[in-house]
């Protein structure tokens, strides 16, 4: 019996999950960290490879069965194109996180409280993706969210992370409740919580109607779509930052593989109208987390924002997908969805990366706040490159993979005005202009990061004595640097690598990319549309060095160093450059005075008091003011009210009781 | 080869017109307030003076602040020599479309920000600050007008748009009017023009631009002024083969109609800059909170043109 790939991804669960044993097991030795984590990444490895070689070879869909589980279901496994795909991402970022957190690891304080969780968060994500029932599937995910938890409080004495750690629980809950009551509702009165069984059921328009919805509040909770995202901002930068970047870069696309896969294939074939709410939330996700993310000071938040911004794109390009697929128009749908998976396996790149570099800021300086780092270019210089290319691939600048997904997203609008529906078409436009909007605003928030921490001069001693991290995390941060690299300028083989499993979703996929001429990408004709990473690559490069000879050759070479030039005024005072805050305040009073109600209020000293005049900027959150204080006041309100139930008599009790009887037999005998 | 020799002599003619074109401008504004003003020809002798001076670095210039010219001149050389001047399908014109060109100004822009951020003076934040703000509303409204002109055509690719433009089949329209005006209005307030900001002083409060380059000197500053020279000619070559596209010539078309091309695109080039300094001349400065209105009403303009394209298909 020849080995298939479920059996060998299987096996990697398996070794992951001996890991996480062997970590209790030896979690508190000084040695244990590097051969924990080197075993993790030497796991990883063999995941991903398996997982890639499935794909790429294109082998049959193998699926196993375990009699662990439910009785008389037990556990079933299946590796198909999809699965494959997003277990090539999620052991991809593993391993890269893995291998960073050989070094970065032993500045943990007390790594019992990481090394056993962590292979166990990753055997979790594996298994999610593998999963072929309802019931491992939200099992696997309900292990998923408490792994992450423990890490989320691995430093739980620090400030607001007991508070980040209590909203993460409760809107994971939340969310599998909601995945739950889908799978319910999917699985229909006879309870086939097979997924083979649940494609053959086919739902009824208005059951398929309330699963999208449970979908998008089950997977959207865990991905961050606005108005759920509230824990992650929170939990995200809590955890350790190789944490942080699973977390951002791969446990956010293990909900977006469970939305597909419900919606995708699961559900049938799509209803119009399912696109509607994906797209409006999309949108609205990707402009709000990132004007969420330019008014943060500190930096891991500002990046899990971020996350939140690129999941609204990727559910841009799923809601694009569905409308187009409940058309017909399948060549649309297939660029559409492959834009959307293209921007999946992007934003694992490049935010792991920035979310490594921000760890080994931290590790640098001890500091997460904006405001008190600055200058590190000179003190980190491949930190600053890696990062660098990182910021510049989540701003969408050519030739960089960010750009690419990004450009396929909106080639894939420009077909909308094929949709008959009138209002899908407005929508689009809407939504064309809120992509347009998140895009550039995310150049502005990236800009704003790099130039206040790497930038400039040193705002405290931290900054001003920082050294360069280990070589294991630096190995990681050029490896997904590169990448990001590699995956802007080659975007025709990401095409193509992804065409078996947009064709297994919609039946359609994208023209094949490998054989035009100078490995350009061609979504639909030539004289539609093209553009070619590797050529604006070689373009920018040559011309770049060909200014930089002539002016070597002909102009003059001299340079002097003197003081900072500042209009004949400088001030020796690091405090005198504009910080985070400042850089952002134009684009608080343009945007952020409509979204967040922000108000800047100058308190000026009456005349003759020598204080200082103070400016204080007052916010709100949307979400927290009009969602969650009201919930979280009428549960309180509740529990006051229903507390008298607590102190009543044994025959009020009894009657109670008789009462409830009596209720549950008249239901019982009224149901038809 | 004659391909390769017509997309080479694109590069050279954008470069070799830009700073012309800068001067151009500058002489017309200063007749019309009515001074001589400097020859035509004067931003040809800075950029000489500034390549033979010797630079003065800051001390707290890190290797970026020194590469970053060069990326920037790269990056908008690229960009203008993608956009068709005298003629379309040339060689590589198929490598980026419209998009991908507005997005090479974004990464040299990305980058300007970054070396405005660099030195770490109060000067340098205001003017990368103010870059950003102005960024997030002028790069929308362009990809407003992208979507606009790539539904009317039916693609992005600029060669494609132009001869989309030449066909007797465009009439007039009311989505490519409103593009042409919000692309014009997009136009001003990424070069920096009078009323957004104002390319020719260093006062604290009109500083947008050129407070971002505040540091740079000698060669640095030349390729930077040389950048800008590009971006501007770019923009008009831009509106010139979109909406005004006569004379474009077919890289397969015989050598007159190239030359023809030439003398076409020579003559835009002179409208478009007589018009831009009549218009600086006209209008004051506006506060910098005010541009956020100018450039929210070219981003109403670009999807109130998208959205009319999306409902007029569907009749």
């Amino acid at each position: 019996m020849s080995v298939v790939p479920v059996t060998i991804a299987l096996g990697c669960v398996a070794a992951f999950l001996v890991v996480a044993v062997l970590a209790v097991v030896a979690g508190r030795t000084r040695v244990a960290t590097p051969l924990i984590y080197a075993a993790c990444l030497v796991v990883a490895l063999a995941a991903f490879t398996n997982a890639f070689a499935a794909l790429v070879t294109g082998a049959a869909p193998s699926a196993a069965a375990s009699p662990l589980g439910l009785p008389w279901i037990g556990a079933r496994f299946r590796i198909d194109p999809l699965a494959a795909f997003f277990l090539a991402v999620v052991d991809f970022g593993a391993a890269a996180a893995s291998l960073y957190a050989i070094g970065y690891g032993r500045h943990e304080d007390e790594p019992q409280r990481v090394l056993p969780f962590y292979p166990a968060f990753l055997a979790a994500m594996n298994l999610v993706v593998l999963a072929d029932d309802a019931f491992t599937f939200l099992w696997s995910w309900e292990l998923m969210s408490l792994a992450s938890w423990a890490l989320v409080m691995a430093h739980h004495r620090e400030e607001d992370n007991a508070r980040a750690g209590t909203i993460y629980l409760l809107m994971a809950s939340f969310g599998t409740l909601a995945l739950l009551l889908a799978f319910g509702l999917m699985a229909g009165p006879d309870g086939g919580y097979a997924f083979a069984d649940i494609r053959a059921e086919g739902p009824s328009p208005f059951l398929a109607g309330l699963v999208i919805g449970l979908a998008l509040v089950g997977a959207g909770s865990k991905a961050g779509l606005v108005p759920l995202h509230v824990w992650l901002p929170l939990a995200h930068p809590a955890a350790p930052s190789h944490v942080s970047a699973l977390m951002s870069g791969v446990m956010t696309k293990v909900a977006v593989y469970g939305f597909v896969r419900i919606t995708f294939d699961l559900l049938g074939p799509p209803d119009i109208w399912w696109s509607i709410p994906v797209l409006a939330i999309g949108g609205g996700t990707a402009v709000a987390g990132v004007l969420y993310a330019l008014m943060q000071t500190d930096l891991k938040r500002a990046l899990a924002y971020s996350t939140i911004e690129n999941i609204g794109l990727v559910f841009v390009g799923l809601g694009l997908a569905l409308a187009f697929d409940a058309n017909g128009l399948r060549a649309a749908g297939a660029l559409a969805l492959t834009a959307a998976l293209f921007h999946v396996l992007n934003h694992m790149l490049f935010k792991s990366l920035l979310f490594l570099g921000a760890g080994a800021v931290l590790v640098a300086t001890g500091e997460r706040m904006m405001e008190h780092l600055g200058g590190l270019i000179r003190r980190m210089p491949v930190t600053s490159a890696a990062f660098l290319v990182g910021s510049a691939a989540i701003s969408a600048l050519p030739p960089l993979n960010g750009f690419a997904s990004e450009w396929l997203l909106l080639q894939a609008i420009l077909l909308s005005p094929q949709l008959p529906q009138w209002g899908s078409k407005l929508l689009l436009a809407g939504v064309a202009t809120l992509l347009a909007l998140s895009a550039a605003l995310a150049a502005a928030c990236f800009a704003r990061i790099y130039g206040v921490v790497f930038l400039g001069r040193p705002r405290t001693s931290a900054a001003e004595t920082a050294h360069e991290v280990d070589r294991a995390s630096l190995a990681a941060m050029i490896l997904l640097a590169l990448l990001c690299l590699g995956a802007g300028i080659l975007p025709g083989l990401v095409i193509d690598g992804l065409a078996p499993v947009v064709a297994s979703l919609t039946g359609a996929q994208m023209p094949t990319q490998a054989g035009i001429a100078w490995l350009s990408i061609v979504p639909v004709s030539e004289s539609r549309s093209s553009y070619n990473g590797l050529l604006v690559f070689l373009f920018i490069l040559s011309s770049a060095s060909l200014a930089a000879l002539l002016v070597r050759w002909l102009a003059s070479g001299a340079t002097r160093r003197a003081p900072a030039w500042d209009c004949g005024f400088p001030d020796p005072s690091p405090a005198t450059q504009y910080t985070a805050s400042s850089f952002a305040q134009p684009i608080r009073r343009v945007f952020g005075s409509y979204v967040f109600r922000a108000r800047e209020h100058v308190e000026m000293r009456p005349p003759g008091d020598v204080g200082p005049a103070r400016m204080k900027v007052t916010m709100h959150d949307g979400a927290w003011d009009l969602l969650y204080d009201p919930l979280v006041n009428a549960v309180a309100f509740a529990a006051r009210k229903l507390d008298k139930l607590q102190f009543l008599t044994i025959r009020l009790y009894l009657s109670l009781v008789f009462f409830a009887v009596l209720f549950l037999l008249l239901v019982l005998a009224l149901w038809p | 080869m004659l391909d390769l020799a017509l997309q080479g002599g694109q590069m050279l003619l954008v470069l070799l017109l830009a700073p012309l074109l800068t001067g151009l401008v500058r002489k017309a504004k200063a007749r019309l307030l009515g001074r001589r003003g400097p020859s035509v020809l004067q931003p040809y002798r800075d950029l000489l003076k500034l390549f033979c001076k010797e630079i003065v670095l800051a001390d707290t210039a890190s290797w970026l602040f020194r590469v970053i010219p060069y990326l920037v001149f790269a990056a908008t050389w690229v960009a203008t020599a993608l956009v068709p001047t005298f003629g379309t399908r040339l060689l590589f014109s198929w490598s980026a479309d419209l998009i991908a060109v507005i997005a090479l100004l974004g990464s040299a822009r990305f980058f300007l920000v970054l070396a405005g951020m660099d030195v770490g003076t109060s000067f340098g934040g205001i003017g990368s600050s103010r870059e950003a703000m102005i960024a997030t509303l002028a790069e929308p409204a362009t990809i407003m007008i992208v979507f606009t002109l790539a539904l009317m055509a039916g693609s992005t690719q600029l060669s494609e748009v132009a001869g989309f433009m030449l066909s007797p089949n465009v009439g007039v329209r009311v989505s490519a009017g409103l593009a042409l005006v919000a692309l014009m209005m997009v136009a001003i307030a990424e070069n920096g023009r009078i009323p957004v900001d104002n390319p020719a002083t260093h006062l604290e409060l009109t500083m947008v631009h050129e407070a971002m380059v505040l540091e740079y000197s000698g060669r640095h500053l030349a390729l930077i002024e040389l950048s800008a020279s590009l971006k501007l000619l770019l923009y008009l070559s831009l509106i010139g083969c979109v909406f005004f596209p006569w004379g474009l010539a077919p890289a397969t078309a015989p050598a007159f109609d190239q030359l023809q091309g030439i003398a076409a695109y020579v003559l835009k080039l002179l409208a478009g800059g007589l018009l831009l300094a009549l218009f600086e001349t006209t209008v004051a400065k506006m506060r910098v909170f005010r541009v956020s209105d100018f450039l929210g009403a070219a981003l109403m303009l670009g999807l109130l043109g998208t959205l009319l394209l999306f409902v007029s298909r569907s009749l």
